[in-house]
């Protein structure tokens, strides 16, 4: 369906295009003044999958998001939500989409059963009929239901926060953007959502996820694109970005230039010496086993031998160049 | 699958005015919308309260009547008068401040708390959320006039008689007619103010500060008041919207007297239709970036 002559890229208009739930091309923002914000992205979210969206402060995640949703209008490049142009067909995608942007916003003044009903009173498909019914199921859902009555503007901040995905959970929805949803809340509240994800997904919900939180990404994610200063660094499985940086082999001794020699001598490469331990690559066919024992027998006192797993935020770093901003 | 596919096209009509509803109960449960409409109805307890100790123990007919707003000299004959006097003494500021704070608080205060974002994506549709934001100023500025009327009429009816009213020319007609004359000025003088909500709405798309909104709109309130008093200027005069506002004195008039009531009326429906389409220009092209 989607075959044109022009060349491998699909036409932005071609009915099915690709697979994916979010489909950008080109995308690029640029803001009055001329600052760059998103310079062409092409991203593809896949159906199904529970997407990573990682990025410093200031890399262009919000504002991908809020063309995503058709909240700021491309400066070129094109956005296909479920299938649909977007900002053009708003009004028949946004209401299968649940969103949490930069925060949730809400009527300090109203109740939390409120605040949803007038979230829910905006949508012109909702139906008013089953209106209570959903806001209670979503207030349900995300455990603020003995607080649905207090004015919202005596919650706490992961409160605030849980509301806000009730806000993105009032109907059944294909695609939730979520924008940093575990912010604020304590680490069983963070458990909670994560747990909400996972089920979200397993109901077959595509859940977009921007996150500072690596380790996040690395337990809820299938998919992760990364960004920096703009563009797209990458995207693909989570596996696959991890794995593009190794494991490292890490040795514990207080005898450190001696265990550096000798990993050496056994054809260690990269071999780093710390202070109370020592680190290298991880050799490709030796048995570790092979290795402790040629480090004791060199009379090195070894008080920890093991690999660090590669983790996200390595390959992160590998990939941008730069640390990652956990304040944000 | 979804739920949007299921949903009747043709029920349309009834969502929207959910929308409108919920902005309308909104807007009421704010508490400066609460404390303007408490302004506005202390307003005419104030002039009656001032009026009755003013004349509480001299001749009826209240004295010195050249000065204070219109149809004050008239109270103590007949309480009906107190809401065409508190009426003309909230017309010119307390009215259409209020309305302007509302309005330039529509878009605007939304904007700052960020929940214009969740509204949009909702989706509530652009031109569908400012229509709605805009027939709910125009829906205050009724419930803002009635309550001055209201609070003026039963107030005027616990402190002063009731009964036939003379009319500015000089006629007579009964308290009914009276009654129904004022609620006719009751709506004109709310559709006075469609001007200022319309100004105020626009400004509420150019800023992402509900306070900032709310500033301008009041500042140009008081800015095209100043300058229509200024002589030199009378070239403009016509075109400020605040122009013609006391021509409602007019339906007191027998028979009414319709030219600067009917000017009035036109000019506000021009600023509703100029400064409409811009604020609609603006919002439906503009960056949500709060």
């Amino acid at each position: 369906m989607g075959e044109t002559s022009i060349g491998e890229r699909p036409e932005p208009d071609a009915a099915g295009e690709g697979d994916g739930v979010i489909v950008t091309r080109s995308l690029t923002k640029r803001f009055r003044g001329g600052q760059l914000a998103v310079g062409g992205l092409d991203l593809t979210v896949p159906y199904g999958s529970v997407f990573g969206f990682l990025g410093p402060n200031g890399s262009g995640k919000t504002t991908t998001i809020r063309m995503l949703l058709g909240l700021i209008e491309p400066t070129s490049g094109t956005v296909r939500v479920l299938g649909r142009p977007m900002p053009r067909a708003a009004r028949s995608v946004l209401p299968e989409v649940g969103a949490l942007i930069e925060g949730p916003a809400l009527y300090g003044f109203l109740s939390g059963r409120d605040n949803l009903l007038r979230y829910d009173a905006a949508d012109p498909t909702s139906d008013p009929r089953t209106r209570r019914a959903r806001v209670a199921g979503a207030l349900e859902r995300v455990g603020l239901t003995a607080a649905a009555g207090k004015k919202a503007r005596a919650y706490s901040l992961g409160m605030k926060q849980r509301l806000g995905l009730a806000a993105a959970l009032l109907r059944p929805r294909r695609l939730l953007v979520l924008d940093e949803p575990t912010n604020g809340l304590d680490p069983q509240g963070m458990r909670e959502i994560r747990a909400l994800i996972r089920e979200l997904a397993s109901d077959g919900t595509t859940v977009f996820l921007s996150s500072h939180l690596l380790d996040e990404i690395e337990q809820v994610c299938t998919h992760a694109a990364v960004m920096a200063r703009g563009r797209l660094v990458t995207q693909g499985p989570v596996a696959d970005l991890a794995a593009g940086a190794r494991g490292r082999l890490v040795v514990r001794t207080p005898d450190v230039a001696e265990a550096a020699r000798v990993l050496k001598e056994q054809g260690v490469g990269d071999v780093v010496a710390e202070e109370e331990r020592v680190t290298g690559e991880v050799p490709g066919e030796r048995d570790l086993a092979d290795l402790n024992a040629a480090l004791v027998r060199a009379s090195v006192r070894v008080r920890g031998f093991g690999v660090e797993r590669a983790s996200l935020e390595d390959a992160f770093v590998a990939l941008t160049g730069e640390g990652f901003d956990v304040a944000g | 699958m979804s739920r949007a596919e299921t949903a009747v096209p043709g029920v349309r009509w009834r969502w929207t005015f959910g929308l409108f509803r919920s902005e309308l109960l909104t807007t009421l449960r704010r508490w400066r919308t609460l404390a303007l409409l408490g302004v506005l109805v202390a307003v005419p307890v104030l002039i009656g309260v001032a009026v009755r100790i003013e004349t509480g123990g001299g001749a009826p007919g209240g004295g010195g009547g050249g000065e204070g707003p219109a149809f004050i000299s008239q109270v103590t004959n007949n309480g009906l008068f107190l809401v065409f006097a508190a009426l003309a003494a909230t017309l010119p500021f307390f009215l259409p401040m209020a309305v302007a704070v509302v309005a330039g608080d529509a878009v605007a205060g939304e904007a700052s708390a960020g929940t214009l974002r969740y509204l949009l994506v909702a989706p509530a549709g652009r031109t569908r959320l400012l229509l709605t934001k805009y027939a709910t100023v125009l829906a205050f500025c009724l419930v803002a006039t009635l309550a001055v009327a209201v609070s003026a009429l039963t107030v005027g009816a616990l402190l002063f008689p009731l009964g036939d009213l003379t009319t500015i020319s000089g006629t007579r007609i009964g308290f009914a007619e009276g009654l129904v004359r004022a609620l006719l000025i009751a709506l004109v003088v709310s559709a006075s103010l469609v001007g200022v909500a319309a100004l105020g709405l626009f400004v509420s798309t150019l800023t992402n500060s509900g306070i900032a909104a709310m500033a301008t709109t009041v500042g140009l309130l008081i800015t095209v008041q100043i300058l229509d008093h200024i002589p030199q200027l009378h070239a403009l005069h016509p075109y400020f919207f605040s122009h013609y506002w006391l021509s409602f004195a007019d339906l007191m008039r027998e028979p009414v007297y319709w030219e600067n009531l009917t000017r009035n009326l036109g000019l506000q429906a021009l600023y509703a239709a100029v400064f409409g389409s811009a604020a609609w220009a603006r919002f439906t092209a503009k960056d949500i970036t709060s």
